[in-house]
């Protein structure tokens, strides 16, 4: 042995087997239940979306790595993510260009301009959605009902999201179907039960932390809630909040993006506040019916300033005017 | 189960050795005893080349307070006095002892009656004993039970953790030693005037948990504690069993409580009862490079290379041998460095688990944050002293880590984040002179 190469390095000498990648896919395995379920309900176009833009992801991060002349790095399963986010956050009736150009700008513009994977400042999938809302607010608007496109080539006809009938008709979605999916919207945010199972899994197998979903899912509720009970004609209740639209999607599986939300503890429940006070806020008062999006994306921007504000106290530190 | 914040559970590897009774490990031909095996001044020799030498016999002194002498392991002659590798230094002032054929043991006096000392008396027994603490730090045991005046203990741990992956002679000595272990802590008590005192056990250890009851209980309280690391560091120790939180910068006599590894509290009753000086200790070998794991009664100043020779040599393409746990022992580059009174095990790893990892970009996912038992921002930090901004690593706090390994073990991007921040540490310090 005298005579062998040793290994010197500074400890610690071992690690632990979850490594980026892993996390990555078991945030996708996460995920199967919610695109299993809108596979179901929108059928084909859902297969097709979702392939789109899984392949676009992963072609767009191995070209622009190549570009830049970095390591090609499209096995980790980060732009496989962003990928197959994106498509969950899309309307079914999406053309496949369209969606094909958002996770081009997801990948390009919310990523690996920054420096790719760790370095963005956005949620890429989010970047790519807000990117497509603004560019294309009709497309990006039009739902269908599920189980339409069984139907096909016959083309889906066109209803309003329980949160747009909740807004513009006060009419409100029975929480069975809003749990179970069978309502339109997105493709992968319509059924609660299925999310949940995916989130759960995660949670229990500690690869999410459960102070953001939980802080801002109680947020919408306790702000939404108190606007229910002054007005309970108008607005709807709590429960309804968090089982319609996007939020559980957004709560779940992009406010808990490591990468783009605050490190510190007390930062994930301030995070989890303000996107719910967006979120309630835009759905009350603002132009469209839902702002779960936006809420991510805002509080992505102020992630740098919630970490500095929230320096956790160091043990054996005795702060002043304590 | 009474634990800390933060913290990891590694793999923990004990079973290898866990079932293994202590062995007396061969006297060597030769043993390398260095001039400072502790934190503080280093001695100096007080033998000559070519002098006879008796086991347990003085050979190294130092006028300072915060010193340990050393004594020879060996009866036998000395044959060199020159600088020698080191575990944790390069090279350090050694005296090089050739054993004699008739291999000696050190015969115990006493047995001292204890209760007649005075705490003074039973300092100074231990200082003599060149007793330092074998948990790893190697601090010198005479200073740690001279609290500063206005600091009265009130509180006396037994650390009996062993949270470091790999290692269990500490469990052995539980097992095996249980009443020399109590017997040490009622000295302790004595010495700094305590009342109360704790053995914390981890509760992957039943039997030394049961075992440790019926010896200690009921004046002694022995705690289980959750199986984490780090539980055994003395901060977090303290904070488990006792919910005070040691000062950031303080030491835990700032808090009325002084701790001690169960190594350290059955060698103080050596000292004590036998006057029997720091010349051997027990060793945990072991890892998959090791044919035949054990645990050992090692005389200080063993050769690594005679360490292993006796555990049936390796196998397996050893590719690292670590000096201590996992967690927070030393790469050492050759196998000619000498057994200390700090070593608690030695470990030698396949090439596959000696591999490291390509570090990447963090991805922020504050498992580092919430794994740091000093509450810090591991990611931060690393991402500071990576930039060299050292005054930010400061302000965040840096100089409160207790270095223990937890965020580079459990960082998925393999960053190197307790490296980052040692070298920030480092460089805060000497900015500092």
């Amino acid at each position: 042995m005298q005579q062998q190469r040793v290994v010197v390095s500074v400890s610690p000498h071992i690690v632990t087997s979850v490594t980026v990648s892993r996390l990555m896919y078991m945030v996708v395995l996460a995920l199967i239940p919610a695109a299993a379920v809108s596979l179901y309900f929108f059928r084909l176009k859902a297969a097709l979306l979702i392939t789109i833009c899984v392949i676009t992801a992963l072609l767009t991060e191995a070209l622009l790595q190549k570009a830049r002349g970095k390591a090609i790095t499209v096995d980790d399963g980060s732009a496989l993510l962003t990928g197959l986010l994106l498509a969950l956050n899309l309307p079914p009736s999406m053309p496949l260009w369209a969606a094909i150009l958002g996770t081009v700008v997801a990948i390009g513009l919310g990523k690996q301009i920054f420096g790719g994977l760790g370095y963005n400042i956005f949620n890429p999938a989010l970047v790519g959605r807000a990117f497509l809302s603004a560019t294309f607010p009709v497309l990006m608007t039009t739902w269908t009902r599920p189980l339409a496109w069984s139907r096909l080539p016959v083309d889906a006809t066109t209803v309003a999201t329980p949160l747009g009938l909740m807004k513009f008709e006060h009419f409100r979605t029975s929480y069975l179907k809003l749990l179970e999916g069978n309502v339109s919207g997105s493709l992968g945010e319509t059924s609660v039960v299925a999310l949940v199972i995916g989130a759960s899994y995660l949670l229990i197998k500690g690869y999410m932390d459960w102070r953001t979903p939980l802080s801002y899912l109680g947020t919408v509720a306790l702000f939404g809630g108190v606007f229910w009970l002054i007005n309970p004609h108008r607005y709807p209740d709590p429960l309804f909040h968090l089982l319609a639209g996007g939020l559980m999607l957004g709560a779940l599986f992009m406010a808990t993006d490591p990468v783009t939300t605050p490190i510190t503890k007390a930062g994930r429940w301030v995070f989890g506040l303000g996107a719910g006070l967006i979120v309630v806020v835009i759905r009350l008062w603002g132009g469209l019916p839902e702002g779960v999006a936006y809420s991510i994306l805002f509080m992505n921007g102020v992630t740098p300033l919630i970490n500095r504000y929230t320096r956790p106290r160091r043990f054996g530190e005795v702060r002043r005017h304590a | 189960m009474r634990s800390f914040r933060g913290g990891a559970h590694p793999e923990e590897h004990k079973l290898a050795t866990r079932f293994r009774p202590i062995k007396r490990a061969a006297t060597p031909q030769r043993v390398v005893i260095p001039m400072q095996q502790h934190i503080g001044a280093p001695c100096e020799p007080l033998v000559k080349k070519g002098d006879q030498v008796g086991v347990g016999q003085k050979i190294g002194d130092a006028d300072a307070f915060v010193s340990a002498p050393v004594h020879s392991s060996v009866s036998g002659k000395v044959v060199a006095i020159e600088p020698y590798p080191h575990p944790l230094r390069r090279q350090v002032l050694s005296v090089v002892i050739e054993a004699d054929k008739d291999d000696q043991r050190f015969e115990p006096k006493g047995p001292n009656d204890w209760f007649e000392l005075s705490p003074d008396q039973i300092r100074q027994k231990i200082r003599e004993a060149g007793l330092v603490g074998l948990g790893g730090a190697a601090f010198p045991t005479h200073v740690k039970l001279s609290p500063p005046k206005g600091k009265p203990i009130d509180t006396v741990i037994i650390n009996g953790c062993e949270c470091e992956p790999y290692l269990t002679c500490d469990h052995r000595l539980m097992l095996e030693q249980p009443g020399e272990i109590v017997e040490g802590a009622r000295i302790i008590l004595k010495a700094v005037k305590a009342t109360k005192a704790y053995i914390g056990i981890e509760s992957n250890k039943p039997d030394a948990i049961a075992l440790m009851r019926k010896t200690a209980e009921p004046d002694i309280e022995v705690v289980v504690l959750k199986c984490k690391y780090p539980q055994g560091a003395e901060k977090q120790l303290i904070k488990a069993i006792l919910d005070r939180e040691v000062p950031s910068g303080g030491l835990p006599f700032d808090v009325g409580v002084l701790v001690q590894n169960v190594g350290t509290t059955r060698a103080i009753r050596d000292a004590v009862v036998e006057d029997k000086p720091l010349i051997e200790r027990v060793i945990t070998v072991t890892g998959s490079g090791i044919r035949y794991p054990a645990n050992l009664r090692v005389r200080i100043g063993t050769l690594l290379s005679d360490l292993i020779e006796e555990c049936g040599g390796v196998m397996n393409n050893p590719s690292k041998v670590i000096m201590g746990g996992p967690m927070m022992g030393l790469a050492q580059f050759t196998l000619d460095v000498p057994v200390i009174k700090g070593t608690s095990g030695v470990l030698v790893l396949s090439h596959e688990e000696a591999m490291l990892e390509e570090p990447k970009a963090c991805i922020s996912c504050a498992k580092c944050v919430d794994g740091c038992p000093a509450y810090l921002l591991p990611a931060l930090l690393g991402k500071y002293a990576e930039k060299g901004r050292f005054e930010d690593c400061e302000r965040y706090g840096v100089m409160d880590c207790i270095e223990c390994g937890v965020c580079s073990y459990i960082c998925p991007a393999r960053r190197p984040l307790v490296q980052l921040i040692k070298l920030a540490k480092a460089e805060i310090t000497k900015r500092q002179k």
